[in-house]
């Protein structure tokens, strides 16, 4: 079982206050992602829910017991960290056995579930080595083995994936998300990256300044942003914001247009511009459009086969089914 | 140093320096190990001629072989020497280790005043060993007039006379209060290279303030350890003034260095001092050795 809710929680350093009062409850077995730009307070969130910050007001339930006093071990949570913290001078067996042995687990049932995370991570062939002699994506699964033994109520990650590279990002989020729907146990998932949120999430927390902006499931948020922050947020090349005579005329303060819902054509069309950017993708071209009023560039999303070049002109047309529009506040209009 | 060019500039410019070092080095370390071969005792009549004697290796002198080595070590003086070397050094890594790994601690703790308070602690280290030693010994260890003797009088105690009831002891303090702040130093920056996130994990998974100590500082700290132990011990090995300006070697707080000192002093006798000094010399490069090993492991890592 793994239910948090958080019930006005609230955490200031001093005179800043980085979490304003904030309301939010996590269902059991949820991948629940916790997503915003740098310095919005989502790792401070999830370190509030781990116990190592101590929250300056509100309360923090966990299953229904109120955790806010319980020290971070009693609250049977496991964390996997940014830098890993994975203990240099263990041995991957002894790292992954660590918690177990503060719990005082007798040894055979410690050897069985080291025995079973390492065959479920890959890593038995490793452990004997020392973290040093294991590559970042190694690293990575002995952390998540330390996490995995303790069978916790929940995970929390914090920014798990930024300190692989690229290839290796795709394949440990494959990893993760196959991990959650095996183990059915409750995660939390910081990030910055969007594209993390979008793939990996039953539930996206959308934060910005310790405010949540919106929560919902990726496709809620793809689809209904709730304000123009979230818009610009989800969403990869980002939403098309448009302000003005457009705007005005669909009786909005800010018209919103994905890049893949522009039609794009040399002929005609309800707005002209010209080329500025064309990058070409292989599978898609991104194409940075310039002299469109109230956006500049409008970002298009077209065929990976279209032939555009700098200084081009082409026609667009918005499809209206996929426009959204936003009054002066930044809310949607329905 | 990328060009040939340049390469020959730096060795030029570095000749002067390499020099004078070697100079500084090689020519009392060839002066004792020949004098450690050779019947030396000035107060009996022999006399280094002037002239050539570097390349004649003093002429004057008589040629001895072994025998200065073979006197040093069996003289009933040396073992307990030895000893004595051996609980001085081995007390004051003792109290330097363990106090520094606490004090290293303490001071990592984010308080008013760090920076002040953490010159205050390293300021020790500072101070002339001829001058803490004698500032102990009337400040603090005077039987009648110390701090220390108004302190037992302040609980009724009949006050201790530390140099002479318990000799090594006192020079043990002494010397672990100049070299606790140099421990403290070398693990307050290990201390501070420890990544906080490995505690909090450690935390996390159960561990408490005894367990993380145990698993995860004290590991960190283990090559810092080595190392304080390695340079200490080096400089303890030669610890004299402290020795020199308390009690004179009395009471049994006769170190090797110290027995070499009355030797050629005292005794006047050149020949057998050196050849104490030879072994000196051999003791301090194994520590040495061990020191360059594990210092250059550090580097390459």
């Amino acid at each position: 079982m793994g239910r948090i809710t958080l019930d006005k929680v609230r955490k200031t350093f001093g005179e800043v206050e980085v979490i304003p009062p904030l309301d939010l409850t996590i269902e059991d077995g949820e991948f629940v992602v916790f997503v915003g730009p740098s310095g919005c307070g989502k790792s401070t969130l999830l370190r509030l829910i781990a116990g190592l910050e101590d929250v300056s007001g509100g309360q923090i339930r966990i299953d229904g017991e109120d955790a806010t006093m319980v020290p971070p071990a009693k609250r049977r949570l496991a964390m996997v960290f940014q830098s890993y913290a994975l203990y240099p001078h263990m041995s991957v067996r002894k790292n992954i056995a660590f918690p177990m042995r503060m719990a005082k687990m007798p040894q055979h049932e410690q050897d069985r579930r080291i025995e079973a995370a390492a065959k479920a991570l890959n890593l038995t062939d490793y452990l004997d080595r020392r973290p040093g002699q294991l590559s970042g994506g190694q690293r990575q699964r002995v952390a998540i083995g330390r996490a995995i033994v303790r069978e916790p109520a929940a995970f929390l990650f914090d920014e798990p994936l930024s300190n692989l590279d690229a290839a290796l990002r795709v394949g440990m989020r494959m990893e993760i998300s196959e991990l959650h729907k095996k183990l059915d146990t409750t995660m939390i998932y910081v990030t910055h990256d969007q594209v993390e949120a979008m793939t990996m999430a039953d539930k996206i927390v959308v934060l910005r300044a310790g405010h949540i902006e919106q929560v919902g499931s990726p496709l809620e948020l793809y689809r209904t942003p709730r304000n123009t922050f979230v818009a610009g947020f989800i969403g990869s090349p980002r939403m098309n914001l448009i302000e003005g005579a457009a705007a005005a005329d669909l009786g909005a303060h800010t018209m919103g247009i994905r890049p893949e819902h522009i039609d794009v054509s040399t002929g005609a069309g309800q707005w002209q511009g010209t080329v500025g950017v064309a990058e070409h993708l292989g599978s898609d071209t991104f194409i940075h459009i310039h002299g469109i009023p109230g956006c500049d560039p409008l970002t298009v999303r077209a065929d990976g086969e279209v032939s555009v070049r700098h200084g081009d002109t082409v026609h667009l047309t918005p499809q209206t089914q996929h426009i959204h529009r936003f009054g002066a506040d930044g809310l949607r209009i329905a | 140093m990328a060009t040939q060019h340049s390469r020959a500039a730096a060795r030029f410019m570095m000749a002067p320096a390499v020099f004078v070092l070697l100079v500084w080095m090689l020519v009392p370390l060839s002066l004792t190990l020949i004098f450690a071969f050779k019947r030396f005792m000035p107060l009996r009549g022999d006399r280094i001629e002037s002239g050539w004697d570097f390349v004649t290796f003093f002429p004057s002198l008589d040629w001895v072989g072994f025998d200065n080595f073979t006197r040093f070590v069996s003289s009933s003086a040396f073992w307990p020497s030895v000893v004595t070397t051996l609980v001085i050094v081995g007390g004051v890594l003792a109290i330097s280790i363990v106090f520094g790994v606490l004090l290293a601690m303490l001071l990592d703790q984010p308080m008013w005043a760090q920076g002040f308070v953490r010159i205050l602690v390293i300021a020790p280290f500072f101070v002339m060993p001829t001058v803490s030693a004698l500032v102990w010994k009337n400040m603090f260890m005077d039987p009648t007039n110390g701090l220390f003797a108004h302190l037992w009088r302040a609980f009724g105690a009949d006050p201790v006379v530390w140099l002479s009831d318990v000799p090594t002891f006192s020079i043990v303090l002494i010397v672990s209060w100049q070299w606790l702040p140099f421990a403290t130093l070398i693990l307050l920056t290990a201390i501070q290279s420890l990544d906080s996130e490995q505690l909090e994990a450690a935390e996390m998974d159960g561990a408490g303030p005894v367990s993380r100590f145990a698993f995860i500082t004290l590991p960190h700290l283990s090559r810092a350890i080595t190392i304080v132990i390695l340079i200490q011990t080096i400089f303890l090995l030669g610890v004299f003034a402290e020795i020199f300006v308390t009690t004179g070697g009395a009471f049994g707080t006769r170190t090797l260095t110290y027995l070499i000192y009355q030797r050629v002093l005292e005794s006047q006798n050149v020949g057998l001092g050196s050849a104490g000094g030879v072994y000196a010399i051999i003791l301090a490069n194994i520590v040495a050795i061990f020191l360059m090993r594990i210092v250059g492991k550090n580097l390459d890592k």
